[in-house]
């Protein structure tokens, strides 16, 4: 095994104090979308190669691919999917609405309301 | 068939392609590690990146300088921008220059962490490669207790966390490596194949300015790891090129990466530029230096030019390859943005170093003023694949373009 481990590595800050530009969460937010964008041009650009790739060899033709309609079982699939899909992606807000309808203790209300003898 | 799909031919595409070709264009020298597909796919996504900023993000910038920044200013204080920090102090309250820097400086340090994560994942493999190269050649000089210079130590230049220095390990030249594979996505493919446009048309520049010159010795200064010598040892197949460089692992990396591509007539010695006691007076007819004077400091550059002048032979030729200098005829716009390297991007002595008068420096050092010779050079790539630097006026991406000045003399 290497002694170098590439993980907590790679992403070493570079000496020097870093400026920020926007309001700091914000800009934090910005570095971490910019990732985001950067890793969804990876996987698109892996898509596009598998298609070209299956394509030259005469599995399917990328017209197939345009043209394809779902079935509407395969659909229903893949609308169950994406469904569940934005239900993660947007947890926060589903809980921040259930919230609205509550009036809870936070945990360290509870934890002294716990510890009363 | 669904009714949604045409059974038109095939569309003409909407636009013509203009832009960085595919990462795989890359000349793959011996040193180069291996890339996975998806690591590529960073590469190629960070050259957009930077390309959209310059191209479509950027002219904003001089737009809103233009509509609000620069009006805002006068009517505040009742008069114009008096030098280039109030220009830039005024753009950082601009939320356009706000975003485009905060992009830019998040683009910086995404590739940093791309490519270091390529050559880290392979780091002994490519270490032991290098060793197997440069082990026992005795064009590899180096000097461990060689004192780092204060300019190099403070900060980690454009950001490369470890800077040109840094060892993690015995032998290690991942840093190097790293700097190397990712100069495409910076410059969206602007410096060429081997990222030495700036050395090849500085090898085109000195045939064409002194068609005569038969160099024996060569010395660049502030080499790095040889990308911009390696066309000039070339071009000069007969002559000695030195490559002098404080930082031992850029040394190491550059003589394994030039073996493998057939180059053997550099030697890359660790040195301090500002001190070259070891080598002798008049022992070179050519000594140059390339992108380097912006990374030094006031304290070291007249002694790096009295040095330069002590080690030319008599007839020959010293020159320095930068961006150009703040003249009172730039535009203070272009003079602050040239800066951002300088603020934003850790380069700290680009600010300083481009508004001093060289010339009078390159006098002070010895040189006779009706000897000194300025001129500009424009990277040199190959047209079938890069879009051509001096012809792309699309990109004009300040102090990252592929075009310099050169300033020099003749002794
Ligand atoms: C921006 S790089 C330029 C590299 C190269 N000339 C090129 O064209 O790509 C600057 C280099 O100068 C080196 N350097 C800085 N100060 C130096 C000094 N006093 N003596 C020798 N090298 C120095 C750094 O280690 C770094 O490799």
């Amino acid at each position: 095994m290497s002694k170098i481990d590439p993980l907590a590595l790679a992403g070493a800050k570079s000496k020097g104090k870093r400026p920020y530009f926007l309001e700091t969460d914000v800009e934090r937010l910005t570095n971490i979308v910019l990732v985001l964008a950067q890793e969804l041009a990876v996987v698109r650009e892996r898509t596009d190669t598998l298609e070209r790739l299956l394509e030259q060899s005469g599995v399917l033709t990328r017209q197939e691919i345009e043209t394809f309609t779902p079935t509407k079982q395969q659909a229903d699939e893949r609308g169950a999917w994406t469904q569940e899909y934005l239900a993660r992606v947007f947890r926060v807000l589903q809980q921040e609405r259930e919230a609205l309808h509550t009036q809870e203790a936070s945990s360290e209300e509870v934890a002294d309301e716990l510890a009363k003898v | 068939m669904s009714s949604l799909v045409s059974d038109k031919p095939k569309a003409e595409p909407a636009r013509t392609y203009d832009g960085p070709p595919d990462y795989r264009v890359v000349g793959q020298h011996g040193m180069y590690p291996h890339l996975s597909h998806d690591e590529i796919s960073r590469f190629n996504f960070l050259a957009h990146m930077n390309r959209h900023l310059s191209t479509q993000i950027m002219p904003g910038v001089k737009e809103a300088f233009d509509a609000r920044v620069e009006p805002k200013f006068a009517a505040a204080n009742g008069r114009g921008f008096k030098d280039r920090h109030e220009v830039r102090k005024a753009l950082l309250k601009d939320s356009l220059f706000q975003w485009w820097s905060a992009l830019r400086r998040a683009t910086m340090e995404t590739r940093q962490q791309a490519g270091r994560w390529v050559t880290l994942r392979q780091a002994d493999q490519l270490n032991a490669k290098a060793k197997a190269l440069t082990e026992h050649d005795q064009r590899l000089k180096l000097n461990p207790d060689l004192p780092l210079p204060r300019y190099v130590e403070a900060i980690d230049h454009h950001c490369m966390p470890g800077s040109y220095h840094t060892e993690l390990t015995d032998g290690d030249v991942t840093g190097p490596c790293n700097y190397d594979i990712g100069i495409f996505a910076t410059t969206g493919g602007m410096l060429g194949r081997y990222n030495d446009g700036g050395g090849q048309a500085i090898a085109a520049w000195v045939k064409e300015t002194l068609p005569d010159l038969k160099p024996k010795r060569i010395l660049d200064i502030g080499a790095g790891l040889g990308h911009n010598v390696l066309p000039i040892a070339q071009a000069f197949p007969d002559a000695e090129v030195v490559a002098i460089d404080v930082g031992a692992p850029m040394l190491r990396y550059g003589l394994a990466r030039a073996k493998t591509m057939g180059v053997d007539n550099i030697s890359f010695v660790q040195g301090d530029v500002s001190d070259l006691s070891d080598l002798a007076d008049e022992s070179f007819d050519m000594i140059h230096s390339c992108m380097f004077l912006h990374e030094t400091s006031y304290a070291s550059m007249p002694k790096i030019f009295a040095e330069t002048h002590r080690l030319l032979k008599p007839g020959g030729i010293v020159f320095h390859v930068e961006q150009p200098q703040y003249t009172p005829e730039m535009p203070l716009f272009e003079q602050a943005m040239r800066d951002w390297d300088a603020f934003y991007n850790n380069e700290p002595f680009w600010t300083k170093m481009h508004e001093v008068d060289l010339d009078s420096w390159m006098v002070s050092a010895g040189f006779a003023r009706d000897k000194l010779m300025h001129s500009g050079v424009a990277a040199v790539v190959d047209p079938d694949v890069f879009p051509q630097a001096a012809k792309d006026t699309k990109q004009e991406d300040y102090g990252r373009k592929a075009a310099w000045h050169v300033v020099g003399a003749v002794k």
